[in-house]
């Protein structure tokens, strides 16, 4: 017991007189609460449109007012010259093309019947199917009040109307940062918890000093709590931070217990720590060990559900995110944060979570013995 | 019982035999020398004796325990300093000294007797990070640390490697004061110099003991005729005596050529008077004493 204490201190003492280190601490939950949501969005904003003209009348005049009123569209151009619009858009000034054809306000108010011809680039093909329907609706919405101003009163009212009125469970706002920092917490404790100490320990293999411990009487065991420990106390304390930075900055409140996040969390780390020391056990050099952690990260975050729901991915694809430990924390936190569920609603998570430090563990207690 | 005794221990990686059939034995409060060039086995013989690796074949006792199945007792008696500098870098000297010492339950306080002499010269450095010592300080500070607990048996894995001269004489002179002490000491190395100051000397070659005797014992045991060469032309010398019929073999030893001579007929004069007619002025041919490493020369061919 006191040897392990001793080795506890050497810890600490490295840690903090490492230049790196303490500052990532401080940083990372910043980082992750600060910034990250604002990055992390699928909200759709500043679309730029150009108009091509090829008829001025009041309706046009409208219709532009509407457009560049909105808040999610910024009009860049009003020319009369589809060319000239098109190479706005080559030259990425310009997203989206709305073309008004000669004819246009005539058409409308004779035949009751318009066209436009919308362009969009969608390199980036949410923000263009995103974009697409935002000016479809925001068109729409033009086009019934057109109606109303044209049509007489008595036909309108004729048209049956459905009026849906949705109510949003659970993130009333729709807010994606409600649905994301839940999700980026858990990054810390992946970083903090497993990787950090996996790195640490290769560290010493790579300078020899593991050697010299290794003639001492200091038994494996206590050496590898020791290196774990620090680690799992500074990855918490971070996690904790964090989510008081997220009630603080963001009003973000778990509806559910936080003892069940907690417990969650702690059982995940214990997974991802045998993960780590299986990956510190197979690594001789930082080199391979840092290549083969970001190999992993990559995939962890990817195949979580973390930016995208898993379940709109190929099936396949689902198989894989059924052996990603993160996807279930993930899935568990939101839960906790958003829905409120307790121990019962995650259970499966639990379960799986479990499982994952069993087979990490005695993976990692197994490759250790070999690596002698 | 003797200290360390080995007996017929092979280790391979893959292919690589590392280690073929090693035996000896090293008695209490020995001063034992391996002699070899890099990648001769010597550091997987230590770390098969420190309990760092297993071997495939064969077994070795240290204090008369196991080094398989005692591993545990065998790390508290013995002390060990790997080739490469491995203590903690961005500790201080004073926190590495302390933290090895703690880890055997010991403070440095109750074995600082033992290592006062080494340790004096870094007493002013203490607050220093281990990283930032010199060369001949870290060695200084690993020993130390080997040292701490006291351990009746050192491993010393080529501790001379990289150190200047001066300070490889002081610390040959520490081992000395050590052995004094009753401590058994292995030491590796690959300087045939150094080889004489040890007790008992083992050469190894390509994983395998070609000898085990006292430095003496060895020198004397070389029956070949060796004579010394020098000429104004040393590279071509090199090579027309390679060539030279009755020559058996030549190595360069520093500003002269060490020729072994198996034919009886030829004498340093008559060698001396062949290479003036080769065009090699200022030639010099004389007989001298066989050194450790003529001696491993021989051996090693």
């Amino acid at each position: 017991m006191s040897t392990l204490k001793f080795l506890l201190e050497k810890e600490f003492k490295q840690f903090f007189r490492n230049p790196f280190l303490p500052r990532t601490l401080v940083f990372m939950p910043i980082m992750i609460i600060l910034i990250m949501p604002f990055a992390a969005t699928m909200d759709v904003r500043n679309i730029n449109v150009a108009f091509v003209l090829n008829e001025q009348s009041p309706l046009t005049n409208r219709l532009i007012q509407k457009v560049s009123s909105s808040e999610y569209f910024n009009l860049v151009d009003v020319t009369s010259s589809s060319k000239e619009a098109l190479s706005l858009v080559e030259k990425g000034t310009a997203d989206m093309i709305l073309e008004v054809p000669v004819g246009f306000e005539r058409k409308l108010t004779r035949e009751g019947k318009g066209d436009l011809l919308l362009s969009i680039n969608s390199v980036n093909g949410a923000k263009g199917g995103i974009g697409s329907s935002y000016i479809a609706t925001l068109l729409n919405d033009f086009a019934l009040e057109m109606r109303d101003e044209l049509a007489p009163v008595v036909l309108s009212s004729s048209t049956p109307v459905i009026q849906i009125v949705p109510r949003y469970l659970f993130n009333a706002s729709l807010s994606y940062r409600t649905y994301m920092i839940p999700a980026l917490i858990t990054i810390l404790l992946t970083l903090l918890c497993s990787f950090l100490p996996a790195l640490n320990i290769v560290s010493e293999k790579e300078a020899g000093t593991i050697e010299q411990i290794n003639v001492t009487p200091v038994s494996k065991f206590t050496f590898i709590i020791a290196k774990l420990l620090p680690y799992w106390i500074m990855g918490f304390l971070v996690f904790t931070i964090a989510m008081i930075l997220a009630c603080w900055v963001w009003g973000l409140i778990p509806v559910g217990n936080v003892a069940t996040i907690y417990l969650i969390a702690i059982i995940y780390v214990f997974a991802m720590s045998g993960f780590g020391l299986v990956i510190s056990n197979y690594s001789g050099t930082m080199q391979q060990a840092m290549f083969v952690i970001f190999f992993f990260m990559i995939v962890l975050m990817m195949m979580s559900g973390l930016f995208t729901p898993f379940r709109s991915m190929p099936l396949w694809a689902q198989y894989i995110t059924a052996i990603n430990p993160l996807r279930y924390l993930i899935e568990a936190m939101r839960m906790v944060y958003l829905k409120g569920s307790g121990i019962q609603d995650i259970a499966r998570n639990l379960a799986a979570l479990i499982g994952f430090a069993v087979f990490f563990l005695l993976w990692a207690v197994q490759s250790y013995k070999k690596s002698n | 019982m003797d200290a360390i005794s080995v007996n017929k221990i092979s280790k391979s990686y893959g292919t690589v035999r590392a280690l073929q059939e090693v035996s000896f034995e090293v008695q209490k409060g020995e001063l034992f020398g391996i002699i070899g060039p890099d990648g001769a086995g010597k550091t997987t013989l230590f770390r098969i004796l420190t309990t760092l690796m297993l071997p495939d074949l064969g077994t070795a006792t240290v204090n008369g325990l196991d080094v398989v199945t005692d591993y545990k007792e065998i790390r508290r008696q013995v002390g060990y300093m790997p080739g490469r500098f491995s203590l903690y870098q961005d500790m201080t000297v004073e926190e590495n000294l302390t933290f090895f010492a703690t880890l055997f339950g010991t403070t440095v306080r109750e074995n600082y007797d033992l290592v006062k002499d080494i340790y004096q010269p870094l007493e002013k450095f203490k607050t220093r990070r281990a990283g930032k010592l010199s060369g001949g300080m870290k060695q200084k500070l690993a020993l130390s640390c080997a040292l701490i607990h006291k351990p009746s048996v050192l491993f010393l894995d080529e501790p001379t490697t990289g150190v200047d001269p001066v300070s490889r004489r002081d610390f040959w002179e520490m081992l000395q004061r050590l052995k004094k002490q009753g401590i058994t000491i292995v030491v590796s190395t690959p300087y045939m110099d150094e080889a004489v100051l040890c007790d008992r000397i083992a050469l190894i070659r390509e994983g395998q003991f070609m000898g085990i005797e006292t430095p003496q014992e060895i020198v004397n045991s070389y029956q070949e005729r060796l004579w010394a060469v020098h000429s104004n032309k040393m590279s071509s010398l090199l090579a027309e005596l390679r060539t030279f019929k009755g020559i058996q073999s030549c190595f360069s030893f520093g500003d002269v050529l060490h020729v072994t001579v198996i034919d009886d007929q030829l004498s340093p004069a008559s060698l001396k008077c062949f290479l003036v007619k080769e065009g090699h002025a200022d030639v010099e041919v004389y007989p001298i004493q066989a050194t450790i490493e003529d001696c491993y020369m021989l051996l090693a061919k």
